[in-house]
């Protein structure tokens, strides 16, 4: 009787399959032409907006100017500050608490107040104080109306001989009040942010569809009546990704600093290396979703509940200090949090890895625990 | 080897499974399920739908846990064994389960590579030229028609030389001349030492099998070769002929009604009557012997007959 020839089943082959798997995977990446031009447009998009933000010199900030006292010295401030298009001083109160109030309403973000006595004290050295009012809420803005504010009253006061006589240095101190965002997030942190944040987003969908997408097209069944493991088929549909990822955080820190002048204190290599174990961490963390979802649907909407805390907790929106000690708890449960560290740290303060020990390891950690759970969650049958 | 006779060595069982039950939700889909099925047998798998034949393949195959019962498919244990069996089963599943987005060319491929085929291009290349699509290979899948697709479907089963094919509804869909191909090309599958189990709804397919099961709300109700199956079921049927339609429509509805008329059933010009009891079918058909205009003649049940006849029988067993 005629036998089927077989070949023999082997015992190795994991490569094999992974390989003929993650294959498969890029073709498909390839043939769908929306996943393909999201990979591209999402940082490019991103980036070009918030570049915007972070270019943009505030303009016509409307601002209060509460002078306590009518001198010469008050009204050439006052005019100085008139002159740049960086304030228009719309609103000229009369007490504290009004000032207060126009801040408080969002009338006004802005609010310089010249104390009584300042011309005096400044003409006698005493480096009196000009109160400064910054809302903080959208720190970029206000911040570099703060900075532009020093030079500005310096200007002014050069118009007046005698006060640049007598001193040197700055006669006055500029004592700012950031409300509402106490820390200020910087203008140089965004842009290392952003590669987390573009990376954590668009990693997380990639994987959290690869298993549902299958189901729902049933050429899930095929699959499963495959010789395959599980273990194979995740390492299969993370791979590709992880070139892709590895794109587009190249994509952004690129036109980072081609754009924004953002520096790279630290090592490419070690920023190539950890945003490589990043991208596998958030991609983990996506199929471990596909894996437990139902639907499509179902998997995007884990993803979501998944990507808000990131962009809350995790240092990107507001600082991690600041936080209650709850928060930094979950905080420290987030790649994103460890990431940002590790990239201000490495392009920002050129850190070494030696410094960015903890949070490596709580990436490596973070991963395997996903990639754990992927693995058992993963239906091997149809039951 | 002559599948139709004598009894096989216990090798030669490719698949052997016992009382195999499935419950979905505290319902049983497959109740009690024993079947065994020999070595280069073409096996016809039959019953209505949602009776339970996905469900049973899915078992045989390890993609559903059997909640009692065992079993071996290839000599291998269904609940325990599930990668080798996989390694050696081709498993063809009722939906198209390729992937839409990748041409020919690249879904057997992947398939040769998953199952460690030595030069998988080249393997794939020959199968395409086997398949009669030379030339079409980068042609994507979901651009096929439905017969073409049915086709790279079984040979994308067929690529990893498996044991034992499993073949759900293969020809659903598919126009009579490719359904006829495809069957010519199972037979020269099973002539080659393959063994295929096979579920349709068409009769002229389940009389192209060697032998055939029948199973209806989860029970297997027969079983055998397809005379086998005929004769267990102990219809006699009659066919009457009459040219006037008023007078047709008048006998189905007498017929319908008369005791021991188990099965009515109009064709054209003529009206099919079956009964498991005789005696009484004669009783029921004797006052239309005499009537002008009216042709009764004995005639042999077909196996439509008697699994429309299987069928509502167990409708009255189990619901
Ligand atoms: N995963 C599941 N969960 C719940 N019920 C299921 C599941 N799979 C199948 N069923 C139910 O089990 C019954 C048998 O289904 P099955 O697919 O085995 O029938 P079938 O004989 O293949 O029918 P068809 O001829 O329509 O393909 C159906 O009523 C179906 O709804
Ligand atoms: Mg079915």
């Amino acid at each position: 009787m005629p036998h089927s020839t077989a070949p023999p089943l082997k015992g190795g082959g994991l490569w094999r399959r992974t390989y003929a798997m993650l294959l498969k995977e890029f073709i498909q990446l390839r043939r769908d032409r929306i996943s393909f031009a999201m990979i591209v447009m999402i940082p490019l998009v991103q980036l070009l907006v918030f570049g915007y933000a972070i270019n943009t010199t505030p303009r016509n900030l409307p601002t209060a100017v509460l002078l306590q006292e009518h001198t010469d010295l008050g009204r050439s401030i006052l005019a100085a500050m008139k002159n740049t298009r960086y304030f228009k001083v719309t609103q000229l109160p009369r007490t504290e608490a009004e000032v207060d109030h126009l801040l408080a309403s969002g009338t006004v973000l802005f609010a310089v107040e010249i104390p009584a006595g300042f011309e005096r004290a400044v003409r006698r050295g005493d480096n009196p104080s000009l109160l400064v009012i910054a809302d903080a809420t959208d720190p970029v803005a206000s911040g570099s109306a703060v900075s532009a504010l020093g030079p500005l009253v310096q200007s002014a006061l050069s118009h007046d001989r005698d006060v640049m006589a007598s001193s040197i240095t700055t006669p006055f101190n500029v004592e700012i009040h950031a409300r509402y965002n106490p820390a200020g997030t910087t203008q140089l942190n965004i842009v290392p942010g952003l590669v987390g944040t573009i990376l954590t987003m668009t990693m997380l969908i990639f994987t959290a569809l690869s298993v549902t997408r299958e189901i729902e097209r049933g050429t899930m069944e095929s699959l499963l009546a495959m010789p395959i493991s599980p273990f194979e088929i995740m390492l299969g549909k993370i791979i590709p990704y992880i070139v892709v990822g590895f794109v587009q955080a190249a994509l952004i820190i690129g036109i980072g600093i081609a754009l924004f002048d953002v520096p790279i204190f630290g090592s490419l290599l070690l920023l190539a290396v950890l945003s490589t174990l990043f991208i596998a961490t958030n991609l983990s963390i996506g199929y471990t979703f596909s894996t437990v979802a139902q639907n499509q649907l179902q998997a995007i909407q884990m993803s979501f509940m998944f990507f808000l805390p990131n962009i809350l907790l995790s240092g990107f929106m507001f600082p991690f200090s600041g936080m209650p000690q709850w928060a930094q708890w979950v905080g420290e449960c987030l790649p994103l949090t460890h990431y940002l560290r590790i990239v201000r740290a490495i392009m920002l303060k050129g850190s070494t890895l030696p410094d960015l020990r903890y949070d490596t390891i709580a990436l490596f950690v973070l991963m395997l625990v996903a990639m754990t759970i992927a693995v058992t969650r993963f239906r091997r049958t149809l039951d | 080897m002559n599948v139709q006779t004598g009894v096989a060595p216990a090798s030669d069982i490719v698949i052997d499974v016992e009382h195999l039950t499935k419950t979905f939700d505290g319902r049983a889909v497959v109740r009690d399920l024993s079947m065994q099925v020999r070595r280069g047998m073409i096996y016809g798998f039959l019953g209505p739908n949602g009776s339970g034949k996905t469900t049973t393949i899915r078992m045989l195959c390890g993609l559903l846990t059997p909640d009692s019962g065992r079993g071996t498919c290839l000599g291998y244990d269904i609940r325990t064994q599930a990668r080798q069996i996989k390694r050696h089963v081709g498993y063809m599943t009722q939906r198209f389960s390729l992937y839409e987005d990748l041409s020919v060319r690249e879904n057997l491929e992947f398939i040769a590579r998953i199952y460690g085929i030595p030069r998988p291009v080249q393997a794939a290349r020959d199968a395409i030229a086997r398949l009669g699509l030379a030339g079409r290979g980068n042609q994507l899948a979901r651009e096929l028609s439905g017969g073409w697709k049915q086709r790279l479907a079984l040979s994308a089963c067929t690529l990893p030389s498996p044991q034992l094919l499993l073949l759900d509804e293969p020809t659903a869909g598919v126009d009579p001349k490719a359904r006829r191909d495809f069957w010519n090309e199972i037979h020269g599958l099973a002539a080659e030492g393959l063994t295929v189990l096979v579920s349709t709804h068409y009769m002229d397919e389940a009389e192209r099998c060697h032998e055939i099961a029948y199973i209806a709300y989860g029970n297997l109700l027969a079983t055998g070769t397809v005379d086998e199956v005929i004769t267990a079921a102990h219809l006699t049927t009659y066919t009457l002929t009459s040219r006037d339609s008023a007078m047709m429509t008048r006998l189905t509805d007498e017929l319908a009604h008369a005791p021991g008329v188990d099965m009515v059933a109009p064709f054209g010009n003529s009206l099919h009557v079956a009964s498991r009891d005789a005696a009484a079918l004669e009783r029921a058909l004797a006052p239309y012997r005499q009537q002008p205009g009216i042709d009764v003649a004995k005639a042999s049940a077909s196996l439509e007959d008697v699994f429309i006849d299987l069928m509502s029988r167990a409708q009255d067993n189990f619901q």
